[in-house]
């Protein structure tokens, strides 16, 4: 088996006396959604900051390509190839479409620093900024400033910026929250085709969604993975339900 | 150099520090509960020293002055809080500087306007001029120890206030947590409005009191306030305990590296540029004191982590 | 709503046909007011940079703007009264040629400006805002206490400096000046807001976590944007000096840094114009104000009030509402 692109080793990170993420050992591999579940204030929030850079642990580490990044900030680890996304869009409203899709291609390439050339006359941050609005359905919606947009249509300018990093993982968080049957319907086609691109660590409500999607699953209560498995074994597993999916099933 | 001046220098320094807490208290009170940044507080210490002299002038009495330093300070202040600052929560940074800037301009010449240009001047009441001999044999002037006592003596009011009543409760209240101050069923723009006029209260004592040793002049208030900027940046926002530490570290910083910096340069040059180049750093001490803190604690001693 | 570009169009040609018409009416007190207004929109312009742009709340510009005016005043000092600087046992002359004092204006506003941002970077909102102030207060300071320059009571320099091939005595060519610099400044801040690096700082300003994720450092934009800022605010302070023939420390004072930020919000914030439309009302009410009453701030803090609580956006936004992102 290849080497996961994505793997936390024992991350451990408390906020006082509440264990927020309890020694998580998980990993993302080639061409798989790995989606992690769980009831609210599992540690689900926590866990995507101590992926993405946001928060540092306490203790364990993060490895991103075979690379130790646990001490890395969060604009490092995006170069280095991981794309996240929001669950409350993080976008600048006052900006274009556009613009912000130019943003992400602009990170990528890694040269903000150039004060001259309109960022727009850019034919390459253009094309890659244009490729990913087409692909998430926001091509029509370019001009647009970003405040105008419905909410669905902003959880996809969240995907398309992360697309522009070409990433080697992502990281989403939520991504269906918020969008009605249709667009859950749509974006869950396009994830399922975006994982042979690169993999994607799935935080997720929406059950269906992930029970469609995800080649593993992990259960995240109180701040601990109590098990990982196939869709099918989350199902069936007693203990899963007794934490977790016995609420609502 | 002798111990007696440093003595003297060290008392000083508290003397000034404790001024400073006054006006820092209550900007870091209204910056913490109501998270507004608030420009005018030096208006507010002019209005209270104006006020003062000019009761101090009609009536002689100094207890009186005193009084009406406060409540005209309280009385501006909530008057402000009312009409503007109210307004001013909910907007961000940029507004609550301009609109506290424009009400310092307002203050500051309509004050000119009203008294004229030339300073005033507030005598030290008879029975607190004179010195006091401290253990030691040191001559100190008796009323700049009252000023320390008063302003310990605010300091433990205040900290008494916030944490043994119930209007304390509900300040910790809307410092920590603002939905739990509505459960609690708290008039919260009488709370603001108090609290506003608390703080103003304060600044109009300091500057009554300060105003005895130095001229009562109009632009008196905005260095004093921007001391108490440094206070806050060192103490942590929202922090009193932060606000005293930092203003008592100000207040020493301050007049001991006046006096000991061009000292120190005497050890390498000559006099007449050590005297310079001293005088020219100790004016810079208290912005590099400030400068380390940030270095090694960028949300101030006793702030929270962002 | 009229569309922005004819209304700044209209504001340059205003700007330039008021000298103009100073010049036929032999009018010199006017061309010197529109010199100041000039003088004073390169400052604004520089701090809409880090205001407009970054979002930055400095209310410390007055530190490059000094420093700009003591880099002219100690370099016209040198030059005037013979004597060399000494530098660490260099022996360095003084100077009367403008491009070379702006040149140090730059520099050395640049420096101050790394060293201010780099510290009060590490925090921000309103910690950001009264650190900025404490440093403006610092330059203050050490400008009074610092005696071999005039101290407290500044730098007096008796003749304009020069710049090849120009007689800068003359109000209306040292006018010509100092709009070239502010045309230039305005062409960069133009630019620069639709550059790559604006569109980074924009989104900082805007939302920092989002900028992370893309891969790049918003606070080393934000510096970046500080630092850019206070050169022009420095450069401006340098022609600030010139057209006065004289420094002191009020030019540090933080009264001149609320100021600034009035100036930029008068006009609009983050918008092309708006510093130039807020120096040119800011010098008229001045002028007009001031000649009929001593207490003209009165009522430039009650407009400003207005501004803040009912016209947020300033002339630009009262006449071409929001900014439009250009696609």
């Amino acid at each position: 088996m290849p080497d996961p692109i994505l793997t936390t080793t024992n991350l451990q990170k408390s906020f006082g006396a509440l264990k927020a993420t309890d020694s998580v050992s998980l990993d993302l591999r080639q061409g798989e959604i790995h989606a992690i579940i769980g009831p609210n204030g599992a540690g689900k929030s926590t866990l995507i900051d101590l992926i993405s850079g946001r928060t540092q642990p306490d203790a364990g580490s993060v490895t991103l390509l075979g690379q130790d990044v646990t001490h890395a900030g969060t604009a490092a680890r995006a170069r280095a190839g991981l794309g996240r996304t929001f669950q409350i869009s993080a976008l600048a409203m006052e900006d274009t479409v556009l613009q912000n899709a130019v943003l992400g291609a602009m990170g990528a390439s890694g040269k903000p620093w150039r004060f001259w050339r309109p960022a727009l006359w850019d034919a390459d941050l253009r094309m890659r900024a244009e490729e990913a609005l087409r692909r998430v359905g926001l091509a029509d919606d370019a001009g647009k400033r970003c405040a105008e947009l419905s909410h669905g249509q902003r959880r996809q300018l969240e995907v398309a910026v992360a697309l522009t990093l070409s990433p080697h993982a992502f990281i989403m968080d939520e991504p269906m929250a918020g969008l009605g049957a249709e667009g859950s319907r749509l974006l869950t086609g396009f994830l399922d085709s975006l994982r042979s691109e690169a993999p994607i660590l799935l935080v997720e409500h929406d059950m269906d969604a992930v029970f469609a999607l995800a080649d593993r699953i992990s259960v995240l209560v109180y701040g601990r993975v109590i098990a990982t498995g196939t869709a099918a074994e989350i199902r069936a597993s007693r203990e899963v339900r007794d934490a977790y999916l016995g609420e609502d099933a | 150099m002798s111990t007696i001046l440093v003595i003297e220098q060290v008392i000083n320094g508290l003397q000034f520090g404790v001024m400073l807490f006054l006006m820092a208290a209550g900007l870091t009170l209204i910056f913490g509960v109501m998270g507004l940044i608030n420009l005018a507080h030096g208006s507010l210490y002019m209005i209270g020293a104006f006020a003062a002299a000019w009761v101090a002038g009609l009536t002689g009495s100094f207890l009186l002055a005193l009084v009406a330093a406060m409540a005209a300070a309280a009385l501006a202040g909530a008057l402000v809080e009312m009409v503007v600052i109210r307004r001013l929560y909910a907007a961000d940074h940029l507004d609550q500087v301009l609109a506290t800037f424009a009400l310092i301009l307002i203050f500051s010449e309509g004050t000119r306007w009203v008294f004229g240009s030339f300073p005033l001047y507030l005598d030290i009441p008879e029975a607190l001029s004179g010195t006091v001999t401290l253990p030691g044999g040191i001559a100190y002037p008796l009323y700049r120890l009252v000023l320390i006592g008063i302003g310990l003596t605010v300091g433990l009011a205040l900290w008494a206030l916030i944490e043994r009543t119930r209007i304390g409760m509900q300040i910790r209240a809307g410092r920590d947590d603002r939905e739990m101050i509505a459960a609690l069923g708290v008039d919260i723009s009488r709370l603001y409005t108090g609290i506003f006029a608390l703080g103003a209260l304060l600044a109009g004592l300091a500057g009554a009191l300060v105003g005895a040793i130095q001229s009562v002049q109009v632009g008196m208030g905005e260095p004093v306030l921007i001391l108490a900027f440094v206070v806050i940046v060192i103490g942590g926002i929202g922090s009193i305990k932060g606000a005293f530490i930092g203003a008592l570290l100000v207040g020493l910083t301050d007049t001991l590296g006046g006096i000991f910096l061009p000292e120190i340069f005497k050890l390498f040059t000559d006099a007449s540029t050590a005297t310079q180049a001293g005088s020219a750093l100790a004016s810079m001490a208290i912005y590099i004191l400030m400068s380390l803190v940030l270095i090694w604690r960028p949300t101030g001693l006793f702030g929270r982590a962002a | 709503m009229i569309p922005e570009r004819h209304l700044n169009i209209a504001v340059l040609m205003l700007f330039f046909a008021v000298p103009a018409w100073a010049l036929i009416m032999d009018e010199p007190f006017t061309i010197t007011l529109a010199t100041r207004a000039a003088i004073l929109a390169l400052a604004a312009t520089g701090l809409n940079i880090a205001l407009g742009l970054g979002g930055l709340v400095s209310l410390g510009h007055a530190i490059f703007f000094g420093i700009g005016g003591y880099a002219m005043g100690v370099l016209a000092f040198h030059a005037q009264t013979y004597t060399p600087m000494q530098l660490g046992g260099f022996e360095i002359a003084g100077t009367k040629s403008m491009p070379v004092i702006w040149l140090v204006a730059l520099v050395a506003s640049g420096i101050a400006a790394v060293l201010v941002g780099l510290l009060s970077l590490r925090t921000s909102g309103v910690y950001f805002i009264m650190i900025t102030l404490a440093f403006g207060q610092m330059f203050y300071y050490f400008a009074i206490s610092w005696r071999a320059y005039g101290g407290e009571d500044g730098l007096s320099i008796y003749v304009r400096n020069d710049f090849p091939g120009l007689n800068t005595l003359d109000p209306i060519q040292f006018f010509g000046l100092c709009a070239t610099l502010l045309c230039l400044a305005l062409l960069v801040f133009w630019r620069l807001a639709r550059s790559p690096f604006g569109l980074a700082l924009g989104a900082a300003r805007q939302v920092p976590q989002r900028v992370e994720t893309v891969g790049l450092d918003p606070v080393r934009l934000k510096l970046v944007a500080f630092v850019l800022s206070g050169m022009m605010t420095g450069l401006a302070g340098a022609l600030f000096a010139d057209l006065n023939r004289f420094v002191s420390p009020t030019m540090f004072s933080w009264q001149f840094s609320g100021e600034l930020i009035v100036l930029v919000i008068l006009g609009g914030v983050g918008r092309l114009m708006g510093p130039l439309i807020g120096a040119g009302l800011f010098v008229t009410l001045e002028h007009v104000l001031g000649d009929i009453t001593d207490f003209w701030h009165v009522i430039l803090g009650a407009i400003l009030l207005v501004i803040v609580l009912f016209a947020r956006g300033g002339v630009v936004g009262l006449f071409c509402g929001k900014a439009r992102p250009d696609a």
